[in-house]
């Protein structure tokens, strides 16, 4: 298993490799910050023509996930579109993607703030603002505790920046899932404020745990990756 | 055109007589590429006919135009022409334009422009994407474009002909002077500025160049050339004012400290590098131009710039590695005319001394070297395209013509220029997702910006230079000095108490504040690190062939130094010599592993390439390749079991596949797309005070560059960055050079290490393999965190 283990707010979970939260007792999947059809909110806006492939890249790898937990539910942590606009401009065959995805399962679309409206029919689910259950699920971290995104938290390992969930005593926060999603690291005053103290855990082939450090306080490592400085 | 009384008088009461080549270039029709030495007054001859055609009365709109690689270079001539102007009272307005100029400036030149404007390739090209441009330029006579030499190497090059080809429409009686120093095909230059008559100026006497006696011999490996120390302290005390050449900041870092401390005279000595903060350089300048330093030393940034008259005595440390940028170097010590350039060479190693032998008699034969420039770059021409959307609608069938008289563009073909079209236009991507959203649309046949608000983010990234993400250095504390600029991927590998040398002194590092790097001083410490991953210049191909047959020809040997000599005797004895058609490789074991020694002289980064090749091939083929290392000469790879042939290895089209496939995730591949994105306009570049918002919003380049070759293989993008990689850092196209410069192959089965490769086990910069490498790494590392945190 390449998943890390812990136990938060009472509840025994799994921080996945590629991202995404399991909760084997709900079988719930849950996954942050989506941002689907941010290349065309770009464009909309004037902006740059990226590659127009992240809708597919990022579905790609969430139906991975799906195959290989096979959820009762799947919990989109809000932002998991761009924009309201971003949704209403998918195309069919993306629509039918994630019904096809849907199929014999729930889906839970939390609001975030890049898409505070609700779905509608167009899509599988029902959304919520937040979901209080046995966990409180919410976009943006409030009064923990409670499971949330919004901040794309990485870490720097080994010369690299990697995407990481934060746990702490009161937020758990999740990495961003979408593909074009930029991250903030964990050593921002945004987010040592949130979690000051814990574990962090890296995306990278496994789940990798590392304590969280202050950037004004790090301790010294004895490693460093030579082959990071080469290039 | 024939020079005025009034000139003639003013050349005689400064006590001058025209150069020859001054009064061709005036008598010149059409245009014009002189090729002068340093000193030769070649900036005045290229502004004599433009001041003896404004003498003649008022001139209405712009006259000349003046570019030139760099900012400090238009002020200078500024300066350098208020003189005659002052003296033989024109009424000429001469003014610069470059990012540093005052926007109320900038506006007023758009309706007012002055006779004559000095300007870098960068604002050129901004102003060509105005509305104006028309009416700025249409009256233009002249153009003259300085250090042509230095501009076409680099892709600032290509962007200031496509200008120029815009410029040649808008102006259709433009007579263009190309000016440069000595190039070894001034043929291939005039084609670049689009054809031109050469005009050579008299190359001026022989330089007096030799290499640097010194007492002790130099070390068997490494690059300090600290050795030589006292010896280039004695020459700076017998010279006016002495330039020291080094090859990399780092190095640069470390000679200037060891120079400081066998100083014993306090000399005033300065260190100049690109690394150093703006200020930093400036003092320098200004002290080197008012003669208050004895020596400087210096990096490649000081190639080009303003003549210090003053200098007489240039030292170049560690290998020439081209021996063009030698004559170009050496050519800055006594600027006067007509007076031998003095050059001295300290080569840092043994390997180094049979380059230098060799590079200088390539000085004395006059034969210099350069790779051939390859075709005018497609991202450069996307950005143009979108540039000339921004001044107004385009026909398709006009721009091509346009573009096709630029000299680099010469053989575009549609079909690549319709492909640029088609990304400038809708992003060029198989799958057409963005036809409500393009960014150039076709109306009424012309092709103009969908959006004109779009014209201020396209402007904001004009230019073609796209630079390592730099981190500012600072001293800790309130109002902290600025020391200088490390790249990010280095500041990230640091952890506090790390020591690192810059602008000359130690530092500790303390934290990243912000982005900026936070240290405090620490005089005594020795620094644990002096790297900064700068790109490293290769050996020229021309040079290394030069040294390669050296190696190879005993008879020619009494030209080596004796240490020299007898090391290459014994290789010959034990093993065998490279020579000139032979690729020389040997295994043989050393400290319990196998280790294989390929003598490719294909210059460091096309070895480095082969490295990571080679490797690839031997762990597939179960040799268990551990590490490996290359410089400019030799490839050297360590393993559990030996290479008994290599030449499965070097298989030409195995070595294409790698290139193709494991390469292509490679993160100097990723580099390379960053830049060709940033200069197509498919990313914006990090603009100040955009970075300290944080990273949540902005995402990797390396996201984009894998989601492409994943979703779209045949993207534009993704062939301009196979293509850049054919030269540049991957520098493939070197690795084939050397296949077939060298078809026959000798290697050699041997029990112990051979004099040829004994250095080579001492040289730093090995790269481990690991067939998961970085995951490896990463996770060592998250083992002893939580392991020190004890959470293990």
């Amino acid at each position: 298993m390449t998943s890390y283990m812990f136990d938060f707010d009472g509840q025994s979970l799994q921080a996945r490799p590629s991202g995404a939260l399991f909760w084997p007792a709900r079988r719930w999947l849950i996954v942050a910050d989506l941002h689907l059809g941010k290349s065309e909110r770009i464009a909309r806006r004037g902006g740059a023509l990226l590659p127009p492939y992240e809708v597919q890249a990022t579905l790609d790898r969430l139906q991975a996930e799906i195959a290989a937990t096979d959820p009762a539910c799947v919990v989109s942590l809000g932002d998991g579109f761009d924009d309201d606009a971003a949704r209403a401009a998918l195309s069919d065959a993306v629509r039918e993607r994630i019904w096809v995805m849907a199929q014999g399962r729930e889906w839970l679309w939390i609001s975030g703030n890049h898409d505070p409206a609700p779905v509608g029919a167009g899509l599988p689910g029902e959304t919520h603002p937040e979901w209080r259950d046995l966990l409180t699920l919410r976009h943006e971290a409030g009064a923990g505790p409670d499971v949330s995104g919004h901040y794309h938290p990485c870490i720097r390992l080994a010369g690299e920046r990697r995407r990481c969930f934060l746990i702490g005593s009161d937020h758990l926060i999740l990495p961003a899932f979408g593909a074009y999603t930029g991250g903030l690291i964990a050593q921002d005053p945004a987010l040592t404020r949130l979690v000051p103290d814990g574990l962090a855990v890296a995306c990278a082939s496994r789940a990798m745990a590392v304590p969280l450090q202050r950037s004004d306080a790090q301790p010294s490592r004895g490693r460093r990756n030579p082959a990071g400085r080469r290039f | 055109m024939t020079l005025p009384a009034s000139f003639r008088d003013w050349f005689a009461r400064q006590g001058w007589q025209p150069h020859p080549h001054q009064v061709d270039l005036l008598n010149a029709q059409g245009d014009g590429l002189l090729i002068a030495p340093t000193g030769g007054g070649k900036t005045l001859a290229g502004f004599l006919p433009s001041l003896v055609d404004l003498s003649r009365g008022p001139y209405r709109g712009m006259h000349t135009l003046y570019v030139s690689p760099l900012k400090a270079l238009t002020a200078d001539i500024a300066r350098n022409l208020a003189r005659p102007v002052a003296d033989l009272r024109l009424n000429i307005r001469i003014e610069d334009r470059t990012g540093d100029t005052r926007p109320a400036q900038r506006a007023r030149q758009r309706v007012d422009p002055p006779d004559i404007l000095l300007t870098t390739p960068e604002s050129l090209a901004l102003m060509l994407s105005y509305e104006q441009a028309p009416a700025i330029f249409g009256g233009l006579k002249r153009v003259v474009l300085d250090e042509l030499h230095a501009l076409a190497e680099s892709k600032r090059g290509d962007q200031l002909m496509l200008g120029l080809a815009r410029l040649r429409t808008l102006a259709p009686d433009l007579t263009v002077t190309g000016l440069s120093a000595t190039v070894e095909d001034p043929r291939s230059l005039a084609a670049f500025m689009g054809g031109a008559r050469v005009i050579n100026a008299d190359p001026g006497p022989d330089p007096d160049i030799a290499m640097l006696p010194t007492a002790r011999p130099a070390p068997w490996a490494g690059g300090g050339g600290h050795y030589a120390i006292p010896e280039v302290l004695a020459q700076i005390k017998a010279a006016n004012t002495t330039i020291i050449f080094i090859n990399t900041r780092a190095q640069a870092e470390l000679f200037f400290q060891a120079l400081w401390a066998a100083n014993d005279e306090n000399l005033p000595i300065g260190l100049h590098h690109g690394s150093l903060a703006r200020e930093a350089r400036q003092r320098v300048e200004a002290a080197m131009a008012a003669g208050q330093l004895r020596a400087v030393v210096a990096t490649g940034s000081l190639d080009l710039g303003i003549d210090w008259g003053a200098v007489d005595l240039v030292i170049q440390v560690g290998a020439p590695k081209n021996v063009k940028r030698l004559v170009q170097r050496i050519g800055r010590a006594n600027h006067r005319y007509n007076a031998p350039s003095r050059a001295r060479i300290v080569p840092a190693n043994r390997f180094e001394v049979i380059e230098c032998v060799a590079a200088l008699q390539a000085v004395a034969e006059r034969d210099l070297d350069g790779d051939p420039r390859g075709p005018g770059p497609l991202d450069v021409l996307c950005q143009h395209m979108l540039l000339t959307a921004c001044a107004g609608p385009f026909d398709a069938d006009h721009l091509f013509h346009e573009v096709c008289g630029a000299g680099p563009y010469r053989g575009l073909s549609r079909a690549d220029f319709d492909a640029c079209l088609d990304f400038a236009a809708t992003g060029g991507y198989a799958l057409r997702a963005y036809d409500r959203w393009q960014r150039l649309m076709q109306r009424d046949g012309l092709w103009r910006l969908r959006d004109p608000r779009a014209a201020r983010d396209l402007r904001m990234n004009v230019g073609t230079i796209v630079e390592a993400e730099m981190l500012k250095v600072r001293l800790r504390g309130r109002g902290g000095a600025p020391l200088g600029e490390v790249e990010e991927a280095f500041a990230a590998s640091l952890e506090p108490g790390d020591s690192f040398l810059i602008g000359g002194q130690t530092v500790r590092y303390e934290g990243l504040r912000e982005m900026v790097v936070e240290v405090t001083k620490q005089p005594t410490k020795q620094p644990k690190i002096a790297v900064f991953s700068g790109v490293k210049m290769a050996t020229s191909t021309q040079l290394s062939h030069r040294v390669q047959a050296l190696i190879g020809d005993p008879a020619r040997h009494d030209i080596l130094p004796d240490t020299t000599r007898d090391w290459l005797d014994l290789q010959a004895r034990i093993s065998a010599l490279p020579r000139d058609g032979v690729l020389v490789s040997e295994s043989f074991p050393h400290m319990g592993r196998w280790h294989f020694a390929l003598y490719g002289f294909a210059g460091r980064n096309a070895l480095q390439t082969l490295g990571l090749l080679m490797t690839r091939t031997m762990e597939d083929a179960g040799l268990g390749p551990l590490g490996f290392l290359s410089t400019d000469y030799a490839l050297l790879i360590w393993s559990l079991d030996p290479v008994t042939d290599p030449a499965p290895l070097l298989d030409r089209d195995a070595l294409r596949d790698g290139l193709g496939d494991w390469l292509a995730g490679n993160a100097v591949m990723k580099r390379s797309f960053r830049s060709a994105a940033t200069i197509a306009g498919l990313i914006q570049r990090n603009l100040p005070g955009q970075r300290k918002s944080g990273r949540q919003a902005t995402f990797s380049s390396d996201i984009l560059y894998d989601t492409l070759r994943r979703y779209d293989p045949g993207h534009l993008l993704l062939r301009i960055t196979a293509d850049e990689a054919r030269r540049g850092l991957v520098d493939f196209d070197r690795i084939e050079d050397m296949l077939n410069h060298s078809p026959q192959h000798d290697h050699r089965m041997l029990d112990r290490v051979t004099p040829l490769a004994a250095p080579l086990l001492l040289e730093v910069g090995r790269v481990p393999i690991a067939g998961q490498g970085r995951e490896r790494l990463a996770e060592e590392e998250a083992a002893a965190l939580m392991a020190e945190a004890g959470l293990a």
